[in-house]
């Protein structure tokens, strides 16, 4: 009998497929994976420690540029633990506005995930396709807030400013082109039996060992647990609008993408409730002592001057305490827990990422697997590395 | 945290009355303190630093409380204390969508029994707080640096950490990681 | 080097012009090999952090970086020539950007995408290199946080600039 021996490949830092500088070492026994290890760290950012020495207001960039997918849903967890702190109610235009914005990010994250996940597996023109109508999302967002990825547009308090004339419109005409879009996909990937073949019955995560490793969001659903937060937690009025939330039964790879491609559908379907009855009236928490008054106040009212002067220079002091608030971001449960020593910086902020922890499953869901099927399990996990390593 | 004395903690509001009937039954001595902020859906109790693997055991297995997930574990380093380290596990129940939080409290060199073995979840979380804080996790299976490239020295989210730590920085002929 | 006269005592550049109206080019080996070298760059996809999403997108189909012949991403060092290096690099990471650089053949270049690569960006603390220049030589800056895919493609424009007007090729041999 033939002896064999493992072979060890590395695979990454600096590969195509790992989605960014994810790096593993495969133990290999043939094309058998016996033993993979990722390795993390590559992207280490010190955004922890980073936001500790920034006021509350200036560390929302900082969570942008942690998953960088979806920069909105970032800062709309940072901003409502900070809210729980300072025990602000936002206005219900406010709301609505952060439930538009959060579910127009899911979609974009949603999209790229997509494109890149159909290119891992060797389908090349879904990404064509995807980051086409990527655009037409970071487009909306360059109007409102004037940046693409990194929107900073969630502040603590309500958002930075209201939304421009006339994007409401522009919004509800583009979600009927992404919902015949979104069928579009349907058609190149579902019945595709190469795609079939790559994701059905592959990459198994059954809803036992999927909490036992702390895996959240659609890799969850898809295993038929129906742990989504907008839903359990309802957090800025989600509990108004109808939607569903879809859940899978088996748990493979195949589950995933449709667990996926049905929420991008039920994201329309919030949105597009939200922009039917978007309310009138402010969109900023009427406080003083934390929102930065209207430019036009500060050149004529000296008590707004003083407001803008101190918010800009020093910033807000938080009451002491600790509060932790958790939304559905694309990828799974996103949390922000802040601690704060009633100065104007936080004391400390721990963010929960979603993606480190359905990163953390990818050796139980692959070791047994082909060596090809890993890179279809990396792009089901759906992560982020500038989230994963902070 | 002055430890309090075991028993004389009752919680203001009924929310975390089942957890606590439990745990005191089963660990007589495990639970030091509650605090609650209801109006932020926010509830600690703190526990005995030897004691959190136990409980934890217990938070997970008895069918009443169901706390399956361990969502997340973290620190936060207060050095004007004695024990300085704030370890503080974020326990979810899916079936009674109730959220939990459990402190322990050590101080520099102190040993945390792990929870990996539990809550696998754990395992890269305590990993992340070992790196990052210098918490030893005890029995940890795993307990390499996560993050921090392996000649990395000191404990960045520690306070006393300066932010830009120890500059400069540089280079890199000596390329050893990489095989 | 004087001017090379041919027998009848013109000038090459004479003789090239009358060829080249003859219907036939006449150009230095040199800039032929520049031009060439400059329409077909190949870049690495060595995507980090933000920038590599907006370096995705420049790739996609709106902005379509192959106008410009720089779309052929490689995922192989050997095969690349052109290194952008897209988000911030971490100290873990530096070493191993390093050593990418050094598997590139000759000639290579490097595009800083973004404020991180650049200078460190808003992180000037203990885990990011504050600017890859520390680690590999840059030739372009591309400033933005994330730089929106114009600006990209506007960095590649000025390096195609750079090579039009790099040197010799013998000499580079050394």
């Amino acid at each position: 009998m033939a002896v064999t021996e493992t072979l060890t490949m590395n695979m990454g830092p600096q590969h195509p497929s790992t989605h960014g500088v994810l790096r593993l070492v495969l133990d290999l026994d043939g094309e058998t994976v016996v033993k993979a290890v990722p390795h993390i760290g590559y992207l280490h950012t010190g955004m922890e420690k980073t936001m500790e020495n920034e006021p509350y207001q200036q560390a929302i960039t900082i969570t942008d540029r942690m998953d960088y997918l979806s920069g909105m849903n970032n800062n709309l967890a940072y901003c409502l633990a900070v809210e729980k702190l300072l025990d602000l109610e936002i206005p219900e235009r406010g709301q609505a506005i952060r439930v538009l914005m959060s579910e127009l990010q899911r979609i974009a994250s949603h999209l790229l995930w997509i494109g890149a996940h159909a290119m891992d597996i060797g389908a090349m023109s879904v990404f064509l396709y995807s980051f086409r109508e990527r655009e037409m999302i970071l487009n909306f967002f360059e109007e409102i807030c004037g940046a693409r990825l990194t929107p900073a547009y969630i502040r603590v308090g309500g958002v930075a400013l209201d939304l421009p004339d006339g994007v409401e419109e522009k919004i509800a005409k583009s979600i009927a082109v992404l919902a015949d879009r979104l069928d579009e996909y349907w058609t190149l990937l579902d019945e595709n039996p190469i795609w079939r073949d790559r994701t059905v019955g592959v990459g198994y995560l059954k809803a036992d060992d999927a909490l036992r490793l702390g895996v959240t969001g659609p890799r969850l659903r898809a295993a038929g647990v129906p742990y989504d937060l907008r839903r359990v937690k309802p957090y800025c009025g989600y509990e108004k609008y109808d939607f569903v939330v879809p859940v899978g039964d088996s748990g493979d790879i195949f589950d995933s993408y449709r667990v996926r491609m049905e929420e991008m559908r039920q994201s329309l379907r919030i949105i597009e409730q939200v922009l039917i009855t978007m309310p009138d009236g402010p969109c900023n928490a009427d406080n003083p002592k934390v929102v930065l008054p209207p430019k036009e106040r500060v050149f004529s009212d000296m008590e707004a001057l003083i407001h803008h002067f101190i918010l800009v220079t020093r910033g807000f002091p938080v009451p002491p305490g600790e509060a932790y608030a958790a939304i559905e971001s694309p990828k799974g449960e996103l949390g922000f827990y802040v601690a704060s020593d009633g100065s104007e910086k936080p004391y400390r902020v721990r963010v929960r990422p979603p993606s480190f922890y359905n990163l953390s499953a990818l050796p139980f869901i692959s070791e047994g697997s082909m060596v090809s099927d890993v890179v279809a399990v990396i792009g089901s996990l759906d992560i982020v590395l500038g989230e994963i390593d902070r | 945290m002055a430890d309090t004395e075991q028993g004389t903690v009752t919680p203001p509001t009924s929310h975390l009355q089942a957890e606590l009937t439990k745990l005191r039954s089963a660990h007589p001595d495990a639970v030091l303190d509650v605090e609650e902020a209801p109006e932020r859906d926010m509830f600690w109790i703190t526990v005995r630093p030897r004691s959190i693997a136990a409980v934890a055991k217990t938070l997970r297995d008895d069918r009443a409380l169901d706390y399956k997930l361990l969502s997340d574990v973290t620190c936060i380093d207060r050095p004007e204390r004695e024990k300085r380290f704030n370890v503080i596990y974020n326990f979810y129940s899916v079936t009674h969508n109730k959220r939990l939080f459990v402190r322990v409290w050590v101080g520099e060199g102190d040993a945390v029994p792990t929870v990996s073995g539990l809550y696998a979840s754990a395992d890269w979380a305590e990993r992340e707080v070992m790196d990052l804080f210098g918490v030893t996790f005890e029995g940890h299976p795993d307990p390499r640096k996560i993050v921090l490239p392996d000649d990395f020295e000191g404990h960045p989210l520690r306070k006393d950490f300066p932010l830009v730590g120890k500059r400069p920085v540089i280079l890199f002929n000596n390329i050893k990681d990489i095989t | 080097m004087g001017v090379i006269t041919t027998v009848d005592g013109k000038s090459v550049d004479t003789l090239g012009q009358q060829i080249n109206q003859q219907g036939f080019l006449l150009a230095r080996l040199d800039d032929l090999v520049n031009e060439i070298r400059a329409n077909s760059i190949w870049p690495l996809t060595f995507g980090l952090a933000c920038c590599a999403i907006e370096m995705m997108a420049t790739g996609a189909s709106r902005y379509d970086l192959a106008r410009f012949g720089a779309e052929v991403f490689r995922a192989s060092p050997r095969q690349a020539d052109l290194m952008v290096v897209a988000g911030r690099v971490s100290r873990k990471m530096a070493p191993v950007l390093k050593q990418i650089y050094d598997q590139m053949p000759e000639p290579k270049w490097v595009i800083a995408m973004g404020a991180c690569a650049s200078c460190g960006g808003v992180f000037n603390n203990y885990a990011i290199v504050q600017g890859v220049d520390e680690v590999v030589p840059v030739d372009v800056y591309v400033p933005g946080c994330p730089p929106r895919p114009e600006s990209l493609i506007y960095g590649i424009l000025q390096l195609q600039k750079k090579i039009r007007k790099s040197g010799r090729i013998l000499d580079e041999r050394g």
